[in-house]
């Protein structure tokens, strides 16, 4: 497997019973891989919050993720308001989510320390008013 | 014990089922999804009250053995369905969460 492999998906921003669906997908075609259970899990963890922020706080966006050797790289773009202040964002607890979006069990701000805790690597890139890309890798070997 | 294990008590009910051989080794908690994503293991059974569809997504991908909706919390047809369709097993009872825990210590 010396050439990366692809995977590509639209996350529909409108969709609540759909939220979830690229990562269960990725998930699916890691197992097929044969990747390990614990990095199939991480990979799952890490990308199912930044697709879940994408169609809460984004209005959806889209998703990348390849595959190599040494590891699963997930990109993940969005055109939505993008964040103010990454730092805070990144504390447990820090949540601007609605009533109606907590109602649903989101909102307990622990989406973005998961997706640092989960991947071995991971960069924000934000600018407010543009929109938000965040890359992580789970190191394979 | 298996997820069918557990439901030879009386006070568990399958909403689905289909994995039942799926083994139950620990026990999670909770109603906040990132909560439950971050915290549960691969292989506890997660019992919640929360019943909207996002909950089978996070099933599926923290890889919980099953989920046991409390309290009597029920789901819909469609939610079911894609229950069956992920492979993700449904488990209901009336008791309080508490109440199930106990248990479910008991039997694992
Ligand atoms: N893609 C994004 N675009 C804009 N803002 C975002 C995006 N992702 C996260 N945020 C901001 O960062 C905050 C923290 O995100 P985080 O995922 O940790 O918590 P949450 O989504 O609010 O709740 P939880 O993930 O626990 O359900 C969000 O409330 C939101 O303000
Ligand atoms: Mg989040």
């Amino acid at each position: 497997m010396s050439e990366a492999l692809k995977f590509h998906f639209d996350v529909d921003g409108n969709d609540f019973t759909s939220a979830g669906h690229a990562s269960v997908m990725v998930k699916k075609n890691l197992r097929q891989l044969g990747l390990p259970p614990e990095k199939i899990r991480q990979v799952s963890i890490a990308m199912y919050e930044g697709e879940i922020n994408m169609v809460i706080h984004a209005g959806g966006g889209v998703a990348d993720v390849s595959v190599t050797e040494d590891y699963v790289e997930i990109v993940l773009k969005d055109n939505g308001p993008g964040i103010k202040d990454i730092e805070q964002a990144m504390q447990e607890g820090f949540s601007t989510a609605t009533e109606n979006i907590r109602s649903l069990g989101f909102g307990a701000g622990m989406g973005l320390p998961n997706m640092k805790r989960y991947s071995d690597f991971m960069e924000i890139d934000s600018t407010v008013g543009v929109g938000t890309t965040i890359t992580m890798r789970v190191n394979i070997n | 014990m298996t997820v069918s294990d557990l439901l030879k008590n009386e006070n568990f009910s399958s909403v689905t089922l289909p994995d039942g051989d799926r083994v139950i080794k620990d026990v999670y908690i909770g109603d906040l999804l990132s909560w439950v994503m971050g915290r549960a293991k691969s292989d506890d059974a997660w019992i919640t009250i929360m019943s909207n569809v996002n909950i089978l997504a996070v099933a599926s991908l923290a890889d919980t053995a099953c989920i046991i909706l409390a309290e009597g919390v029920t789901v819909d047809e469609s939610i079911k369905a894609t229950a069956i369709d992920k492979e993700i097993n449904i488990i209901s009872t009336n008791l309080s969460i508490y109440e199930a825990a106990v248990i479910l210590n008991g039997m694992i």
